[in-house]
């Protein structure tokens, strides 16, 4: 009981991860048609950038409160990230801990925004509607920009820690349960209610969600539908920032492979879910996050065997996804 | 000189070897209801496609209250004031009545990109939205989902769409078509409603006895030129019309 409990848990946790990269991704697909291979890159920066300023602003907090504290090793390679011990019996006040958290947040999705609305203004806006063009161009941003973070902050992985206030484990009946995960469940459910309303409540929502049906139709009422995709891009671009951010200190180690792992998970979400369907990629991510612990625990040796298996099978009996379009082209 | 809203000049489109409109010269007379009557293949839908953008004419220009938008994009011509329906009904099947329209009402409205504040709080918008569902009978409806609505309600949705860019000109391509006859009276009467609030319209049919009633001006296009042109007492009695197009008896009959 105490294992199932432990596995429904950390399994859900990796949904939440996983839905953050696949919602935008099947937006994007859905409304624009455009097959994005630097999904993965911009979830590697959003992870990077998250990290960097974790650690630069709290080295420059923590030796502003505590001058003899210790400075640690430093990585990196143009930018570089130290960690710092803190005196014996000395701690952060956790406002403090908090504020450093959700700035370098705030900083790693606002920036991996801004990449993702430079991304659609200089390369993706030239291809709309040609795909071979797309993959080449959109694969050629998930190289290069994957080789800058490796210039950047330096090829090697290195470790990191969570947020003190999110670290630690909570024995509950048999089960093991990692804060760190809970908090992951959290933020997954409350940004999926966020789309979920962005999606059915606002004017920009309703434009996203006809258009995913008809994007010509959209244009002939007179709405600019071009205009809304950078928008979108960009806050698909973000919902991944936000994933790499998470997933760094889930992982405790940063390494610059991680982007294109987690993106073929992305994308056999959206194949299983569904193009286009907010829902599908909801419950494909957590589906994928539960049969992924399962498989890792009971079979090891199928962990990525059973997620291709999954789509494969998708892809045979129901092609449109679990949850696709019913209508896709109308009219 | 009347008031013309909108003027086409010996426009022309070739389809290959087939001349699918051959010289239009047209002034459509502001706040006047005006019929394009011919028999199928007479290329009127060509006509409005080259009117609203979809088709690039090989001759001729298309102007707009004085200015040429021969050259500007569909999507520009709606944002113009040119409005139109089309022969296929063209709706989103998953969105809501009210969300139909209350894209267009958006669209309308020109409302900016703030993805976090909530639709219904524009107050403009809404009241268009509510104000055209009357128009065009379905507030019982709003809550469906268009894919449920029947035949004739979607195409009274359209309708509704196409109203609610409060279009200068709104050209409808037989917006009755396929509908039940049961059906039909609403939505001469929308059509009749929309025309006294002043919307100049344009209407595409090939039933003379639906239009003659409604119509100030009859234009009748054969082989993708007009033929006859004017008043439809006077045009439906036309010797020429009655043997070139409705052959004596179809005079009251329907065509389909």
């Amino acid at each position: 009981m105490g294992t199932f409990v432990t596995l429904i848990i950390n399994g859900l946790a990796q949904g939440a991860l996983i839905f953050l990269m696949a919602s935008g991704l099947s937006i994007i697909l859905g409304m624009m048609g455009v097959v994005n291979f630097s999904h993965g890159t911009l979830f590697l920066w959003g992870g990077y950038s998250y990290v960097w300023s974790y650690y630069a602003i709290r080295f420059s907090v923590v030796m502003r409160l505590f001058p003899d504290a210790v400075p640690l090793t430093r990585f990196g390679s143009i930018l570089t990230i130290r960690g710092v011990q803190l005196p014996p019996d000395a701690a952060l006040p956790f406002v403090v801990e908090l504020g450093i958290f959700l700035a370098a947040l705030a900083f790693a999705v606002v920036l991996v925004f801004a990449l993702g609305y430079v991304f659609e203004k200089l390369f993706i806006s030239r291809v709309y509607g040609n795909i071979p063009a797309q993959i080449l161009i959109t694969l050629g941003i998930q190289v290069v920009f994957t080789d800058l973070v490796r210039v950047i902050w330096g090829p090697n992985p290195f470790p990191i820690e969570r947020p003190p206030f999110l670290n630690g484990v909570t024995a509950f009946g048999g089960a093991r349960i990692v804060h760190y995960n809970v908090f992951l469940i959290i933020v997954g459910a409350v940004i999926a209610v966020v789309i979920h309303r962005v999606l059915t409540r606002s004017k920009v929502g309703m434009v996203i969600r006809a258009g995913l049906q008809n994007p010509d139709h959209v244009r002939a009422i007179g709405i600019n539908i071009r205009g809304y995709f950078s928008l979108v891009f960009a806050c698909g671009a973000a919902l991944a920032g936000l994933g790499g951010a998470l997933y760094m200190p889930l992982v405790g180690n940063v390494v610059s492979t991680a982007g294109m792992s987690n993106q073929i998970l992305a994308f056999i979400v959206v194949v299983v879910g569904g193009l286009g369907s907010f829902m599908g990629s909801a419950l494909g991510s957590v589906f994928l996050g539960l049969m992924g612990v399962a498989i890792a625990m009971l079979i090891p040796g199928l962990s990525v065997v059973a997620n291709v298996l999954v789509m494969a099978l998708v892809l045979i009996f129901k092609p449109d996804g679990l949850f696709g379009l019913a209508v896709k082209k109308h009219g | 000189m009347a008031d013309t809203i909108l003027r086409t000049k010996d426009l022309s489109v070739s389809f290959g070897a087939l001349r699918a409109v051959n010289q239009v010269t047209l002034d459509i007379e502001a706040r006047k209801f005006t019929t394009i009557l011919g028999p199928n293949g007479a290329g009127k839908t060509t006509l409005f496609n080259l009117i609203s953008g979809l088709y690039t004419p090989n001759e001729g220009r298309i102007f707009f209250r004085d200015t040429d938008v021969t050259g500007l994009t569909p999507m520009q011509r709606v944002q113009a004031g040119m409005g139109r329906s089309f022969q296929l009904t063209n709706v989103f099947p998953k969105l809501t009545v009210h969300e139909n329209i209350r894209l267009a009402a958006q669209s309308y409205c020109k409302v900016g990109y703030n993805i976090f504040r909530d639709h219904r709080k524009f107050q403009k918008v809404n009241e268009k939205t509510e104000e055209i569902m009357e128009r065009v009978l379905l507030q019982h409806r709003r809550k469906s989902p268009a894919a449920e609505l029947t035949h004739g309600e979607q195409r009274k949705l359209e309708l509704g769409m196409v109203l609610a860019l409060e279009p200068q000109v709104l050209l409808l391509d037989e917006p009755t078509a396929g509908m039940a006859i049961e059906e039909v009276p609403t939505m001469i009467d929308i059509m009749r409603t929309t025309y006294a609030m002043g919307t100049t319209i344009v209407l595409i049919e090939h039933k003379m006895d639906l239009v003659k009633q409604l119509s100030d001006r009859l234009v009748i296009l054969v082989n993708g030129a007009v033929l006859a042109d004017g008043d439809p007492a006077e045009v439906s009695r036309n010797p020429e019309v009655l043997a070139a197009y409705l052959g004596g008896g179809a005079v009251h009959g329907s065509a389909s």
